[in-house]
């Protein structure tokens, strides 16, 4: 889960992590009133869980109320990355000696905690690399232990920091706590200001809540931009399912996200193009019923594919789901069945019972079939007419 | 390692529903089961194994070699903790969505102790026809034979189909090793890949890759200096970039992770990718025929 700048920059300041003065506003008049009460120049920038604030336009500077009152009418409403932008934060502006760059993040190399640090701040991390290979420094960490300050000053050793290494290093401390702390995939400040009078201060923060921490961090994750979803990925995501929206007109039920993509890749592979990703793998192989009712929701379906190789994900229970749907709701679309794994035996005599279709033994017959059903339909059959 | 029937296996939340369907399935299918664990139920026999309180415990007076986790995702870093303390030499982990920090936590104990982690998130170990650690379906003869292909997966639903083929174009599996879904997994396709190059049994390697992470390209590298022929194949060719494909390992973020990246890495290290499943028999075939 992602969080915009300031419910980022909120919950580093509750953890003594030094930001910048700023007010959240939604209407230029506000923009105006904040930057009086910040009495100096500030910037204006846009609220949107995307990094390319900057140069899409959404960030800023003013140098009175009025010139933060035009910056917020222009902003108000601009889309960035898809993002409709509602929302502002309004900064006092900082002297700024040095940009730097800070962050926490899980390496899967070492298999733990790595605080990334470099002196060329304000930059695409990509960018750094290539001015300067060395200039990114790496402190991996044992999480049992901690981060501690000897090697911390260490990493740091060789680089100018104007003087403040200790500070930075108290930092670096700090941000890590608040990486463990907030249950952190990445917590990144670009740039880290050091200014003129020798203060760090966080000028721009990316935190990304780990997925699987949103629950034992609830009241965090109140604050963090929800994930846009259409309707039907929010409906399945209420029910505890997995949906992912295409464009093509195969539907696609399959159990485990290897399989899924898989039955993606070969409908393409055969000429099709896929209507979704939706799994019902793992714990979710209860709810094909669920699943396949939200499926069947699609309008630009013109035929489906079941697809089931079942590991813990038992067949027969999966396939008792998609004949209770089925039956309950005798959609006009044709499908192709293919099964096998835990359970093969009871699904394959039940969908050939309840439906009266016999399972393909080959996923690729079943696919070619799915494929050519879908563009038969587009051609002459009901629905949308033959778009795509 | 490559799963035998004598490491003697402690299956952890054994008296759950999952935890009781998949050991009687191990049982029965030849796997040396030890042990269970469940607090609440320690002193009592299951599926005629004694429950102890904590790994700890039953290191005492059933030792073994191996854990296995049939343990929710709050409580997944405490069990894991207690196998490895206990010594467990192999830990297989198969609980998804365990909180990050906590996997973090797991490794460092893992790294602590000596303890090598399969997955979390692995749908487990078999080794046809004589043992099976987790949740494929070893029983089922239609996807699973004895024979010389090393199959790693980081996907058990696609690990059982890839399976499937092989048996059905009559190539059986020195083993089946599902490295899991997760990002940060403790025995990554790379080191898969070595144990299945160094098992004498195995003659041939089938890697089942996915979108997202470096696990592909890093398998490659080795690859390249491997005699074995390696066939792979790479799921989430047709998937949207900047979308958590299910796994949260599967996901192609900033460019990094893409199917075009690690097919290119493959194919340089010289390993024949397949563009869907069905091909792997033949690309294999051709490769043992080149490498005979």
């Amino acid at each position: 889960m992602n969080f915009e700048e300031h419910a980022a920059k909120a919950l580093l300041s509750a953890r003594g992590l030094p930001v910048p003065d700023g007010r959240v506003v939604d209407t230029p008049d506000a923009a105006a009133e904040a930057a009086r009460a910040l009495g100096g120049p500030c910037v204006v920038k846009a609220q949107a869980p995307t990094g390319k604030r900057g140069k899409a336009g959404g960030i800023r500077l003013a140098a009175s109320p009025d010139e933060a009152r035009a910056a917020a009418a222009d902003i108000l409403g601009m889309t960035i990355s898809g993002h409709r932008i509602g929302c502002l934060l309004v900064e006092e502006q900082v002297p700024i000696a040095a940009e730097l760059y800070a962050a926490v993040l899980c390496d899967p190399a070492s298999r733990g905690p790595v605080v990334l640090f470099s002196a060329m701040g304000g930059m695409e991390v990509e960018e750094m690399a290539l001015a300067d290979p060395d200039a990114m420094r790496r402190i991996e960490v044992d999480i049992a232990a901690g981060l501690g300050a000897e090697p911390a000053a260490a990493a740091l050793d060789g680089l100018d920091l104007l003087g403040r290494t200790e500070a930075v290093v108290q930092f670096l401390a700090g941000l890590y706590d608040s990486y463990r702390a907030f249950d952190a995939e990445l917590l990144e400040i670009n740039p880290l200001a050091l200014t003129g009078d020798g203060r760090l201060l966080c000028l721009d923060c990316k935190y990304t809540l780990d997925d699987a921490s949103t629950g034992r961090q609830a009241a965090v994750a109140e604050t963090g931009a929800p994930e846009r979803m259409t309707a039907l990925e929010a409906e399945a995501h209420t029910s505890g399912l997995k949906y992912i929206a295409l464009d093509g007109s195969v539907g696609v039920l399959a159990n485990g996200a290897g399989l899924t993509m898989t039955t993606m890749d070969a409908i393409s592979h055969f000429g099709g193009r896929p209507a979704n990703f939706l799994e019902i793998g793992g714990e979710a192989y209860t709810k094909a019923e669920t699943a396949l009712t939200i499926l069947l929701k699609n309008p630009n379906i013109r035929s489906l594919l079941v697809n089931f190789c079942g590991a813990f994900a038992r067949t027969d229970v999966m396939a008792e789901g998609v004949v209770r749907a089925w039956k309950k709701l005798d959609p006009d679309i044709p499908v192709f069945f293919t099964i096998h794994g835990t359970g093969e035996e009871e699904a394959v005599a039940l969908v050939e019972r309840e439906l009266g279709h016999r399972p393909y033994d080959l996923m690729d017959d079943a696919v070619r079939a799915a494929v050519r059903a879908a563009a038969a339909r587009d051609e002459f059959g009901p629905g949308r007419g033959a778009a795509a | 390692m490559i799963l035998r029937r004598e490491h003697r296996i402690l299956v952890q939340g054994v008296t759950g529903k999952q935890g009781t369907f998949w050991t009687r399935a191990m049982i029965d299918y030849g796997a040396t089961a030890v042990g269970g664990v469940n607090p609440r139920k320690a002193g009592t026999q299951h599926l005629g194994l004694p429950v102890f309180a904590s790994a700890g415990e039953a290191a005492r007076t059933a030792p073994f070699d191996i854990a296995l986790m049939f343990i929710p995702p709050a409580m997944a870093k405490d069990a894991a903790v207690d196998a490895c303390e206990a010594g467990a030499k192999l830990l297989v982990c198969l609980t998804e969505h365990i909180p990050l920090h906590d996997v973090m936590e797991m490794h460092a104990a893992a790294r602590a102790n000596g303890t090598r982690i399969v997955g979390p998130n692995t749908a487990g170990l078999v080794t046809p026809g004589e043992t099976f650690a987790g949740i494929l379906p070893a029983f089922n003869r239609a996807v699973f034979r004895p024979g010389h292909v090393g199959v790693i997966s980081r996907s058990g639903s696609l690990g059982t189909l890839l399976s499937l083929v092989l048996t059905q174009n009559g190539f059986g599996q020195s083993a089946v090793y599902g490295v899991g879904g997760d990002p940060i997994v403790g025995t990554t396709t790379r080191e898969a890949l070595e144990v299945f190059d160094a098992d004498p049994r195995t003659e041939a390697v089938v890697i089942c890759g996915e979108i997202g992470g470096d696990a592909e390209e890093e398998a490659a590298e080795y690859g390249a200096g491997m005699a074995k022929p390696v066939v792979a194949f790479v799921a989430g060719r047709a998937s949207p970039p900047d979308r958590k494909m299910g796994h949260a390992g599967a996901i192609v973020s900033g460019g990094k992770g893409d199917y075009l990246s690690k097919r290119k890495a493959l194919e340089r290290a010289g390993i024949a990718v397949a563009d869907v499943p069905s091909d792997i028999p033949k690309l294999l075939s051709a490769r043992l025929k080149a490498a005979a």
